[in-house]
């Protein structure tokens, strides 16, 4: 399936959004279309549940970020597989700094950690999103460090502290349940 | 000696204190810590081929708490730093730090945000050796000073007391 009968397929459910034909050199392979910000859910949505398209499988989601070239300066770039149909696609949401963009972890729940790390590493905020946190970086960390504009050599002190995961008492219940739940011994 | 004449075996002198750091020196357990492929060359030097037990350090412990020595094997991100820090932390004194390979020592190729510039910045380092990473035998040749340095320092040096002065 070529990218235009993709968006013809696409256009049948969802028919007020604007699609386009994005040029790749795999494009035999790997269609690419770009999709507006504004129908990025109906279009997740379209891809997973259309008869005929079918795109069950999510494989990633990542950035680039074009700054200062290019503004809007954010490409997301998703690629999702259809295993029964053997087929794969690849689409594009061009997104500016400080835009919100809908989060697909409710339609293919792969993608939460995955928006988790270009949250992370680019600063886009995904709504809808049911634990947007680092993934990467300390969660105590300020910036986001695959932006273009953010100084790579940071002069920074190391830090040497973590605090627990869990308090003590969290950490004397998990204690005490896991005593409960083992047999006795004698 | 006046010894050797009134008993009948062979009495060989000596002070406590060389006794302690001879026994320190000859049985450096590392604790198993590997961070990057510097770890590659660090498990390369407990194998036969180079063989660390050679020199008594052959002992990798899992555990902090039965461990002398860290051998800071590889880049240490900062995200890393807190977790060695705590491991560190565990380790009953006395104990000794060497940081191995250009990453560990002052960030090697790795100037930027995510890796910490010379582990020295977290924990009190007490060997650093060069190289990228460094061959079994520069890993050994750092334990072997280490033991010199070891050998040479005084139990009170060693102490939790001085170190925290």
């Amino acid at each position: 399936m070529s990218a235009a009968e993709l968006i013809a397929a696409l256009s049948a459910v969802v028919p007020e959004a604007a699609y386009e034909v994005l040029e790749a050199s795999d494009s035999a392979v790997t269609p690419s279309i770009l999709v507006p910000r504004s129908h990025l859910l109906a279009t997740a949505q379209a891809l997973q549940a259309t008869p005929g398209l079918e795109f069950h499988a999510f494989s990633d989601v990542t950035a680039v970020d074009f700054h200062p070239d290019r503004q809007p300066r954010f490409d997301l770039i998703y690629h999702v597989v259809s295993p029964h149909r053997r087929a794969r696609l690849r689409f594009k949401v061009r997104i500016s700094k400080d835009e919100p963009v809908d989060s697909v972890s409710t339609v293919w729940p792969g993608a939460g950690w995955m928006e988790r790390e270009v949250f992370d590493l680019f600063g886009i905020v995904f709504e809808g999103h049911a634990d947007l946190r680092r993934l990467m970086m300390p969660d105590d960390w300020e910036g986001h460090p695959l932006r273009k504009d953010y100084p790579v050599q940071l002069k920074k002190d190391a830090s040497t502290f973590m605090p627990l995961q869990v308090s003590p008492e969290e950490f004397r219940a998990n204690m005490e349940r896991d005593r409960q739940s083992r047999p006795r011994t004698s | 000696m006046a010894l050797d004449t009134e008993f009948e075996i062979p009495v060989l002198t000596t002070t406590v204190e060389s006794v302690v750091q001879w026994a320190r020196r000859s049985a450096i357990w590392p604790v198993t810590f590997g961070l990057a492929c510097c770890a590659i060359e660090m498990m390369a030097m407990a194998s036969s081929r180079y063989d660390i037990s050679r020199f008594g350090a052959e002992v990798f412990r899992g555990s902090p708490r039965q461990s002398d020595l860290m051998i800071i094997a590889g880049r240490l991100s900062r995200k890393m730093a807190p977790a060695l820090r705590r491991i560190y932390d565990q380790m009953p004194e006395p104990k000794w730090v060497i940081s191995m390979g250009a990453c560990a020592s002052c960030g090697g190729v790795f100037d930027n945000y995510s890796i910490v510039q010379g582990s020295d910045q977290v924990v009190p380092v007490d060997v650093f050796i060069p190289g990228c990473p460094p061959r079994p035998e520069a890993v050994i040749y750092g334990i072997v000073q280490l033991q010199k340095k070891i050998d040479n320092s005084r139990m009170s040096d060693q102490s939790p007391k001085a170190r925290i002065a």
